[in-house]
């Protein structure tokens, strides 16, 4: 009898899931098949679940292929600003956290707290002041300024900081013993050991940075200067949308970053497991 | 140089000159000192908090007194202020309040039932679940939020209206009326995020042990009460994270409600506060007033993340 139940129960439950998750799928998958209509269908219709499987074609991707003049490089610029965000994000945060989790110093409680700090103000308000900054350093339009307020990420300085505290404190003494320095410990010791934490964030800050909108907008002010989002919003005009480049390019927005996720997945999920968010 | 100390100046002297015949570079030794290793090691943040958060914090509280305009700025007192306490900003402060509790009831919620199950016997196939359920979140706002726009079109042909004209009701314009605005926004957050969040829950699941499980078996506990007793309590901590988190990012909100209606949306039903920042600081060129709309959203992040905070009790298992 209970078994029974039980049985039933399994089942309602993966359905749901299997229902969840094909919501969850849905816009992804609807956006990829669109890709492959008509603009001017799409321009008609929009996404509809009935369509004429006659009329795929691929003309809208060999439209940005050959056509769509700015979009390569936008996509060059998405690029180039996500990989160094990443690369120097989870260098400079990765210190940060590991020096608040491992070393006793005086201040270090102040400037954890400054961490929280940080990651309650929101970053909108910020935003004007920081504009006429990068206006007075002279940086605007370029990738510098559209860096540089990511380069020491609080969320990943909290985050290193949870999963440093689980490293074990013996190894640096140990480390010391036989003559190490204070640097040799953390590149050659400590930073290896946090190697799935350190893919969790490049994840995290990588998606960040690839779909950031806000301040890129404000910061990069010329069409060959603008990432991918800024770029394919500027198509989303009121007066006649490019469908054509629009979906097909936002199709090859997603496609490297699910790549990417595909290939950490499982750095990822053990990542944000092990270092567990402590509390 | 290393700080004198008071006691035993003459062990000290000894560690010195052990350490002066290792190391014969008296400046790289004061480098590698313990002490001063970690503050060389949080020095980027040190720098990038004065310069990226200390300093356009005080100016944006010293632009919302002022009437800022090219090359000329004059201090106004508080008459950005009390500009700002206008119907147009209620309006963007009720619409926002709204979607957060919408949005931080839905995200909260939801993930910790469905990591639950996720993480139980029952469910199957976990990985390709996790995994379809964190794909959202790969889409940036703008690309997702066009894909919505064209599932959510006025026309009968497209998918949502096809929907409900299956089931008999007639045709929604979706992004013309108040409630199916607020509706749309608060489904492409809640769909982008869902993922997100079930990941945060399942990592902290992995913490509970299992034993108490066990235990609570041997007691003849049912699935409700192991629940409510072993499973809830464990997930505390990152309830609140997530709930912090969930309202810091509500408030904050702005790409839903460009990518919906780009400057304008009818009657304002998709204004925000940061929308009304961006439009009356960046589009209209006021800075001062925009500062000021700032400032007031900061004070309401500050106020409702310590209430918040405190009543969870969070401050308590700082440091652990």
């Amino acid at each position: 009898m209970k078994r029974n139940h039980n049985r039933a129960l399994k089942w309602i439950v993966n359905l749901s899931f299997v229902v969840i998750a094909l919501i969850a799928l849905f816009p992804i998958l609807s956006l990829v098949l669109s890709s492959f209509r008509p603009a001017s269908e799409l321009m008609r219709n929009g996404i509809s679940l009935t369509f004429d499987p006659k009329t795929l074609n691929v003309d809208n991707y060999s439209y940005i292929f050959t056509q769509a003049g700015d979009y390569w490089g936008w996509y060059w610029n998405s690029v180039a600003i996500t990989a160094i965000t990443i690369v120097l994000s989870l260098f400079f945060s990765s210190m940060v956290g590991y020096a608040l989790a491992l070393y006793d110093f005086k201040g270090r409680t102040l400037f954890f707290t400054l961490v929280l700090f940080i990651l309650m103000v929101p970053f909108e308000i910020l935003m004007l002041p920081l504009f006429q900054l990068m206006i007075n350093m002279q940086i605007v339009n370029t990738y510098t300024a559209a860096i540089l307020p990511a380069v020491v990420a609080p969320i990943a300085v909290f985050f290193f900081r949870q999963y440093a505290l689980g490293l074990p404190k013996e190894l640096m003494d140990a480390a010391r013993i036989d003559g190490s320095t204070e640097y040799g410990i953390f590149f050659k010791i400590m930073l290896p050991l946090m190697t799935p934490s350190l893919a969790a964030m490049a994840i995290l800050l990588g998606l960040g940075s690839w779909n950031n909108f806000l301040w890129p907008l404000i910061v990069l002010r010329s069409n060959d200067m603008f990432t991918l989002p800024i770029g394919l919003a500027t198509l989303l005009t009121p007066y006649g949308n490019n469908y054509d480049v629009l979906i097909a390019g936002s199709v090859m927005t997603i496609v490297p970053i699910i790549i990417l996720f595909i290939f950490f997945q499982r750095y990822f999920v053990a990542g944000l497991t092990v270092g567990g968010v402590k509390g | 140089m290393l700080p004198a100390s008071t006691s035993s100046k003459h062990n000290e002297k000894q560690e010195r000159q052990i350490q002066m015949a290792k190391r014969p570079n008296r400046f790289l030794s004061f480098l590698n000192s313990k002490k001063v290793v970690p503050y060389i090691f949080i020095t980027p943040f040190i720098l990038s908090f004065l310069l990226l958060t200390l300093y356009p914090t005080i100016k944006a509280i010293i632009m919302s007194f002022q009437s800022v305009l090219p090359g000329q700025i004059t201090f106004i007192g508080l008459h950005n202020y009390s500009r700002v306490f206008n119907p147009t900003f209620y309006k963007a402060l009720s619409n926002t309040s709204i979607y957060v509790f919408f949005t931080v009831v839905i995200l909260v919620v939801m993930p910790i039932i469905l990591s639950v199950l996720l993480d139980s016997k029952f469910v199957k196939f976990k990985t390709i679940f996790r995994a379809s359920l964190f794909v959202p979140a790969l889409a940036s706002t703008i690309v997702a939020g066009m894909v919505f726009r064209l599932m959510f079109g006025e026309t009968d042909t497209a998918a949502a209206n096809q929907v409900l004209n299956w089931i008999g009701l007639s045709s929604v314009d979706w992004r013309y009326n108040a409630w199916s605005g607020m509706f749309l926004m608060v489904l492409l957050c809640s769909w982008k995020w869902m993922g997100v969040n079930i990941l945060y829950f399942l990592a902290a699941l992995q913490n509970v042990p299992q034993d108490l499980y066990e235990a609570a078996d041997i007691d003849g506990a049912t699935m409700m009460q192991k629940f409510r007793y072993v499973t809830l309590p464990f997930l505390k901590p990152i309830t609140i994270f997530v709930t912090t988190i969930s309202i810091i990012n509500g408030f904050r909100m702005f790409e839903e409600s460009f990518v919906f209606w780009e400057a304008g949306s009818p009657g304002n039903i998709g204004l925000t506060v940061v929308g009304y920042l961006y439009q009356q600081g960046i589009q209209q060129n006021d800075m001062g007033f925009g500062a000021a709309v700032g400032v007031i959203l900061m004070l309401i992040i500050f106020l409702i993340s310590f209430i918040q905070l405190i009543l969870t009790g969070a401050f308590k298992k700082e440091g652990a």
